[in-house]
C-alpha cells in the first residue's frame, strides 16, 4: 500500500510535480516532525490563551482597582504590537537575560529553548485578544440574570461564576473561533526563532528538493484544513451548549 | 389577610431616600409591613415604586433613613446578604429564570448553594413547590421551553423554595399576555393565601383590590397615601390618588 503510493508520486515527479514528502523516507519525516511541531503549538497555546482570556475578564468584571489596571496595560501592550517584534523580544532580549545551564558534554543548554518562547509569546499574544472576547460576552449578559442570583443570596463571585460565566461563554464562541484561527495562523511567526514547525521543515524540504511551488500549495492546503477543523470543533462546541431560547441562533 | 396591627411590623422603613445621579427617586418613604400581610405598591411610572422593593432586599443601596426586616437593619453596609435574601424572596418583572439551568436546577440551585442544605430534601421541597404551581411535568424543561405564565410561575416557586418570610413582587405580570396574567395571578394568591407576607407593585388594580390588606399610592417618591383597599378605592382623598385612579379604573 505504502510501497503504491510511493511509486505513484514518483510517477507524478517524472511528470513535474515532485512532491517528495510522499515518497522520500527523509522528507516524509522533516515534515511530519513540522507537523506535529505545529499541531502541539496550536493545542498549546489554545490552551493558555484561553486560559489567560478568562482570568482577564474575570478581573476586568469582578475588579476596578490595580488588577483590571494591569490586565488592561496587557491587553495594549500585547494587541498592539507586533506578533513577530513580541517573539523577537522573549528571544533575544528575554532569552539573553535568563540563566544557562550547561549539559554532559558542556554545551551551553538555555533555559527555556525556543518552543517554549514560541508557546509563551503566542500564548500572551492570543490572550490579549482573549480578554477582549470573554470581556465582551460577559457584556453581552443581561445584568438581570447577576440580579436574580444576588436576590437569591448569591456573592457577587459566586453570581459571577454559577450565572454569567456560563452564560458569557455561550456568547464568546464566534469571536473565539476568529482568534484561534488567527492563533492557527500565527504559529508560522515561530519559524523566525528557530521551531522547526510546519513553515520551517517546508522551507528545509523546498530548498533540498526545489520543489518550492508544490510545497507552498501544500502549506496553503494544510493550513486550509487546520483553520477548517479549529472551526468545525469550535462550532461543535457551541452546538452542543446551546440553550433553548437563548442567545444568537436559539430555539 | 391575618394582619394583626398590634403585633411589631417585620418590615419597617423610615425616612428613606434614594438618589440616581441629581434625581431624586425616593424622597422619604416610611412603611410598615407585618406579617402575614398582603400589600400593594400602586402609581404611575418613575414613582419610585420598583426602588422601594429593591431597597427591601439591599439590590438598591439607599442614601438616606432605615429599613429593618426583622431584626435586621438592611441598610447597614456589613449587612449579612445571605441572611437578609434567605428572608426576603423576589419576583421579578422579566422573571430572570436562569436559561442554562432545568426548571428544577432554577428553582432548587440558590438553597443548596447559598444554604447549603441537602440537594434531596432541596429537590424534593423544589418538585413539591412546581407541582403547587401546577408545573410538575416540567421540572426538566429548559425556562426557554416555557411559556410567559410558565416561566413566571418557575421563578414564584423559586422564590418560595428559599423559604423566605417575606417576598417582593415586582410588576410579576406586566410582561406577560393576558391570557397568562390569569394564571400567575392565582399562583400569587395561593402565595398569599398560605399566609406568606407578600409587597406587590402591580398595576392590576382589581387585583390589588380583592387580594391586599393594604394599598399604598406613591407618586413622585413619596407616598401618597394609604389605605386599606376597600377605602382606597371608594374614598380616595388626595387629588394626585383620585387623577391616577380615573385614568386606571
Amino acid at each position: 500500500m505504502i510501497a503504491d503510493i510511493q511509486t505513484f508520486f514518483r510517477h507524478l515527479a517524472d511528470s513535474g510535480i515532485n512532491l517528495t514528502i510522499f515518497y522520500d523516507a527523509f522528507d516524509f519525516e522533516r515534515f511530519i516532525t513540522g507537523l506535529g511541531n505545529t499541531l502541539l503549538l496550536i493545542l498549546l497555546c489554545s490552551f493558555f490563551s484561553i486560559v489567560i482570556g478568562a482570568i482577564g475578564a474575570a478581573v476586568l468584571t469582578l475588579s476596578k482597582g490595580l488588577g483590571a489596571a494591569v490586565v488592561r496595560g496587557y491587553v495594549a501592550l500585547f494587541r498592539n504590537t507586533p506578533l513577530l517584534v513580541q517573539m523577537y523580544f522573549f528571544y533575544f532580549a528575554i532569552g539573553s537575560i535568563m540563566p544557562v545551564t550547561k549539559n554532559d558534554i558542556g554545551l551551553p543548554v538555555p533555559l527555556l529553548g525556543s518552543f517554549s518562547w514560541a508557546v509563551i509569546s503566542l500564548s500572551l499574544y492570543s490572550g490579549a485578544f482573549n480578554v477582549e472576547t470573554f470581556r465582551s460576552g460577559v457584556g453581552a449578559v443581561h445584568q438581570s440574570y447577576e440580579e436574580a442570583a444576588l436576590a437569591l443570596g448569591y456573592s457577587r463571585m459566586q453570581a459571577f461564576v454559577s450565572v454569567t460565566v456560563p452564560l458569557a461563554l455561550r456568547f464568546s464562541f464566534a469571536s473565539l473561533a476568529n482568534n484561534l484561527v488567527d492563533l492557527t495562523k500565527a504559529t508560522t511567526v515561530a519559524y523566525a526563532v528557530g521551531v522547526a514547525e510546519l513553515l520551517y521543515v517546508s522551507n528545509q524540504i523546498w530548498s533540498d528538493s526545489l520543489n518550492t511551488i508544490e510545497m507552498m500549495n501544500v502549506m496553503l492546503l494544510i493550513y486550509l484544513v487546520l483553520t477548517g477543523a479549529v472551526v468545525f470543533i469550535i462550532n461543535r462546541i457551541e452546538t452542543a451548549m446551546r440553550l433553548p431560547g437563548f442567545g444568537l441562533g436559539g430555539v | 389577610m391575618n394582619a394583626s396591627s398590634s403585633s411589631q411590623p417585620l418590615i419597617s422603613l423610615r425616612g428613606v431616600r434614594k438618589s440616581f445621579g441629581p434625581f431624586e427617586v425616593l424622597r422619604g418613604i416610611d412603611m410598615d409591613i407585618r406579617k402575614g400581610e398582603v400589600v400593594a405598591i400602586i402609581g404611575p411610572s418613575g414613582s419610585g415604586k420598583s426602588t422601594i422593593l429593591r431597597t427591601i432586599n439591599g439590590l438598591t443601596p439607599i442614601n438616606d433613613g432605615v429599613i429593618m426586616v426583622g431584626e435586621i437593619k438592611v441598610n447597614d453596609p456589613k449587612v449579612d446578604k445571605v441572611k437578609l435574601r434567605h428572608r426576603v424572596g423576589m419576583v421579578f418583572q422579566q422573571y430572570n429564570l436562569f436559561p442554562h439551568k432545568t426548571v428544577l436546577e432554577n428553582v432548587a440551585m440558590a438553597p443548596i448553594q447559598v444554604l447549603k442544605e441537602p440537594r434531596s430534601l432541596v429537590e424534593e421541597r423544589a418538585r413539591k413547590l412546581l407541582g403547587e404551581m401546577r408545573l410538575p411535568d416540567k421540572a426538566d424543561s429548559y425556562p426557554g421551553e416555557l411559556s410567559g405564565g410558565q416561566q413566571q410561575r418557575v421563578a414564584i416557586a423559586r422564590a418560595l423554595c428559599m423559604e423566605p418570610e417575606v417576598i417582593l413582587f415586582d410588576e410579576v405580570t406586566a410582561a406577560l399576555d393576558p391570557e397568562m396574567v390569569k394564571e400567575v395571578l392565582a399562583a400569587v394568591r395561593k402565595v398569599a393565601e398560605d399566609g406568606m407576607t407578600c409587597i406587590l407593585v402591580t398595576h392590576e388594580m382589581g387585583f390589588a383590590r380583592e387580594a391586599a390588606d393594604h394599598i399604598y399610592f406613591t407618586d413622585k417618591g413619596l407616598i401618597v397615601e394609604h389605605a386599606p383597599p376597600a377605602e382606597f378605592f371608594t374614598r380616595a382623598s388626595d387629588p394626585r390618588t383620585k387623577e391616577f385612579l380615573s385614568k386606571v379604573l
